[in-house]
């Protein structure tokens, strides 16, 4: 059997502690049931990078980086800029990750926090346009885990939510259709932030993020993304198990209960 | 998903296509389509036409993917160039890929995967036309179909979306308010044994809107889940009548 | 009300189908909080009397079990063995040591002289246990390669109604029209005959077998059946003369 096969099967004992101690309202590292681990936030890691966070949740790590082009618009939204979202699962993060092009999991994870931005608005496209139609800002996520040790969902948003509030932008000017980019920068303009939170049901526990041991042990997850108002700007349900309605449902009100506290890791909004 | 000047929803609670919030589009599925696939389901939601073939349990290939304990199923979503407006490259999109997975996950709660240890099953979904509802409507019909191929299964799966336009929440949301609507969120249920396999949402809901869609989903499930039943029985039902009818 | 179904109710997964205790529940079901549930797309019998509820599939492959009659297609010659498709996700392994009685020892190139790719054969699973394919043996008598005959395919869950009660329907068959009857539970049978159309009516018979399985009456129903199609094969011949 490989590494990465082995490392992907969580043992029969294992799964027995951890439901033993979720019987007790008890998690192997001491955390209640919705709380997270220690969370840090490094903006500005990476010099070249116009924007960029490097996240440690526990010992998952996860950097984001930001980079920025002029381009052309999406055909059916001439008047916005272009934001788009990529994770690559390194093989450095995880024995679980093979070397290749992106597989179905980090496609996903893209695809996750790109909604949640998107359907947030979080990065405000429209003030992207410097030649409607045809020139605008596109803003290059890309997503790299470092360090797999569960929930890299919650870790990638929070990483590229941060990358994008560290963002500058240059000052571009429009002259007869030529856009001519300054050294000159400002912040990326950043409508309202983002967070992610994910739970996972095992058995009939539902666990805030969980870890690596713990998703191995968990039937399914659900994920929700919560805008500063406190509304709900994306949801995933990812593996093979199901849910109650129930379960989703408190899990929606865990998910709103914990997200003020990942706001406060965040970096402030420019100008607030 | 962007709010525009398109009005989709009327004074009179009207929506594009002339239905009401809670109404969903003309469904009609039918089974064992297909002479080569082991199990095969067609279905029509408005105008949205897709085709599932199920290929097992069959011996794993590649024999490395086989798990010792269960059957590994093998789903994939594809759209056909001309199901939309602009040709769709036949590779998989990034769009393809991630629904491939939700759909698979969300048929394998249904599937008595230990049954069949060492062996695939192949799920494949073909888009002929899109018109908004893909997702769901290829997991009704793949739930159709496997059960069409004689897997056990604990239930069927159902699935439709609860979408948000104009400011309200819609059953099974079109193309049209899919594009210019203010969200989606597809959901797939075990009908009989209640139990939810596919959750997704993007555009911004409030908490309490969360609720209300499972309980406007409710009904439209169960209408599904009777077209899914009928679809199955009728044509062993068929050969009774034709029997008695001889008789 | 312990059973929720119908004699001869077509069912899908998922379905309830009786409580638990009331009635002997066996065939494809399962149990969940007391009750008893399909598990897949069948039909239940009900037998009031005997209080017995029996669910069979409609369709499905063929799950091996020892001791099962199969009728094999050779996929594969192998070093020291064949591999046999079945009609199962699990492929049958046939050693070189299930084929002859005495120790032997054949070279490789001569095993498919003795059975070569495409070759049918009856075969009995000898072993099977999921973690390794299926073991067959063709070492008993009327075991073994069968040379001539037509084989027809139904879901191995219609082979029970393709030999009927205590057989009276595949002896019907034999009877009527003077054939020979392989039947594998795989859901393979193989017709042997001097008669090549009368060969071709029980391929027909059976695969109307098939379509009506789930229906009551069916044994009268083919007989009717085959004497009308013998009448018209008899009636054929006459204007030929």
């Amino acid at each position: 059997m490989s590494e990465s096969k082995s490392a992907g099967v969580l043992s029969l004992l294992k799964r027995e502690v951890i439901l033993a101690g979720l019987r007790k309202g008890e998690r192997e590292d001491g955390r209640s049931l919705t709380e997270y681990r220690e969370i840090e936030v490094k903006t500005g890691y990476v010099g070249k990078a116009e924007g960029s966070a490097l996240v440690s949740l526990g010992d998952t790590k996860v950097i984001a980086g930001v980079k920025v082009d002029v381009g052309t618009p999406f055909p059916d939204t001439p008047n916005m800029g272009v934001q788009i979202v990529n994770a690559e699962f390194i093989p450095v993060a995880s024995p679980v990750f093979e070397p290749g092009p992106p597989g179905e999991d980090a496609i996903e994870l893209a695809r996750v926090i790109d909604r949640g931005l998107r359907s947030a608005e979080a990065v405000d496209l429209e003030s992207l346009v410097l030649v409607p139609g045809s020139k605008v800002w596109t803003i290059f996520v890309d997503i790299y885990p470092l360090d797999h040790y569960g929930n890299l969902i919650d870790a990638s948003g929070l990483a590229a939510m941060s990358a994008l509030l560290d963002t500058k932008l240059p000052v571009a000017t429009v002259e007869e259709g030529e856009v001519r980019v300054s050294e000159e920068k400002k912040p990326l303009p950043i409508k309202t932030r983002v967070v992610y939170v994910t739970i996972a049901k095992i058995e009939d526990f539902l666990v805030v993020d969980p870890t690596f041991e713990e998703e191995l042990a968990a039937d399914a997850r659900i994920t929700y993304a919560v805008n500063e108002d406190l509304n709900i700007c994306g949801i995933q349900k990812g593996g093979s198990g199901a849910f109650r309605v129930k379960e989703l449902l408190d899990a929606r009100d865990i998910a709103l209960e914990v997200a003020p506290k990942l706001f406060e890791k965040l970096p402030g909004k420019p100008g607030a | 998903m962007k709010n525009s000047n398109i009005q989709l929803i009327d004074e009179s609670g009207k929506r594009v296509d002339g239905r009401y919030p809670n109404e969903m589009r003309r469904l009609r599925i039918e089974a064992g389509v297909l002479k080569n696939a082991d199990g095969s389901a067609y279905i029509e939601l408005g105008n949205n036409k897709i085709i599932v073939a199920v290929y097992g349990p069959h011996e794993s290939t590649p024999k490395y993917l086989a798990e010792p304990d269960r059957a590994v199923i093998r789903c994939r979503y594809s759209m056909a160039p001309f199901s939309v407006s602009d040709r769709k490259s036949p590779s998989p999109s990034r769009r393809e890929v991630e629904l491939s997975m939700v759909i698979r996950q969300a048929l394998e709660p249904a599937v008595f995967l230990n049954e069949y240890p060492r062996t695939m099953i192949d799920v494949f979904i073909e888009v002929l036309e899109a018109d908004g509802g893909t997702r769901t409507a290829s997991i009704t019909a793949a739930a159709v179909a496997l059960a069409d191929a004689g897997i056990a299964m604990r239930d069927l799966v159902s699935a439709i979306a609860i979408g948000k336009v104009g400011g309200r929440l819609v059953v099974d949301l079109n193309g049209l308010e899919d594009q210019y609507g203010e969200g989606d969120m597809p959901i797939a249920m075990m009908p009989q044994l209640n139990y939810v396999t596919l959750f997704q949402a993007d555009g911004v809901f409030t908490p309490q809107e969360i609720e209300d869609a499972f309980r406007m989903v409710a009904d439209p499930i169960k209408k599904i889940y009777r077209e899914q039943k009928r679809a199955l029985k009728k044509k062993y039902v068929d050969v009774v009548r034709e029997v008695e009818k001889s008789e | 009300m312990p059973v929720y179904v119908e004699n001869r109710q077509i069912v899908v997964p998922g379905e309830l189908i009786a409580d638990k205790n009331r009635f002997r529940v066996e065939g494809k079901v399962y149990e969940r909080n007391g009750k008893y549930y399909s598990k897949v797309l069948g039909v239940v019998f009900v037998d009031k009397e005997n209080k017995r509820v029996n669910l069979v599939t409609l369709k499905g492959k063929y799950i091996p079990s020892p001791g099962d009659l199969v009728i094999g297609k050779i996929v594969e010659v192998g070093m020291t063995n064949w591999t046999v498709d079945i009609n199962s996700p699990y492929p049958a392994i046939l050693p070189l040591t299930e084929v002859f009685s005495k120790p032997t020892s054949v070279p490789r190139s001569e095993l498919s002289k003795i059975l070569d790719v495409g070759d049918i054969i009856a075969a009995k699973v000898v072993a099977f246990d999921y973690a390794r394919d299926p073991l067959i043996t063709i070492k008993e008598s009327r075991l073994g390669k069968i040379p001539k005959g037509l084989v027809v395919e139904v879901p191995p869950s219609k082979i029970p109604r393709v030999i009927g009660r205590k057989g009276s329907m595949i002896n019907m068959l034999k009877e009527l029209l003077g054939v020979e009857l392989v039947v594998g539970k795989n859901g393979r049978i193989v017709i042997v005959g001097k008669d090549r159309a009368k060969m071709e009516l029980a391929a027909l018979a059976i695969k109307k077998i098939e379509r009506e399985a789930h229906t009551s009456g069916l044994t009268d129903r083919i007989r009717e059946f085959i004497m009308e199609k013998l009448n018209e094969l008899g009636g054929g011949s006459n204007e030929k003369q």
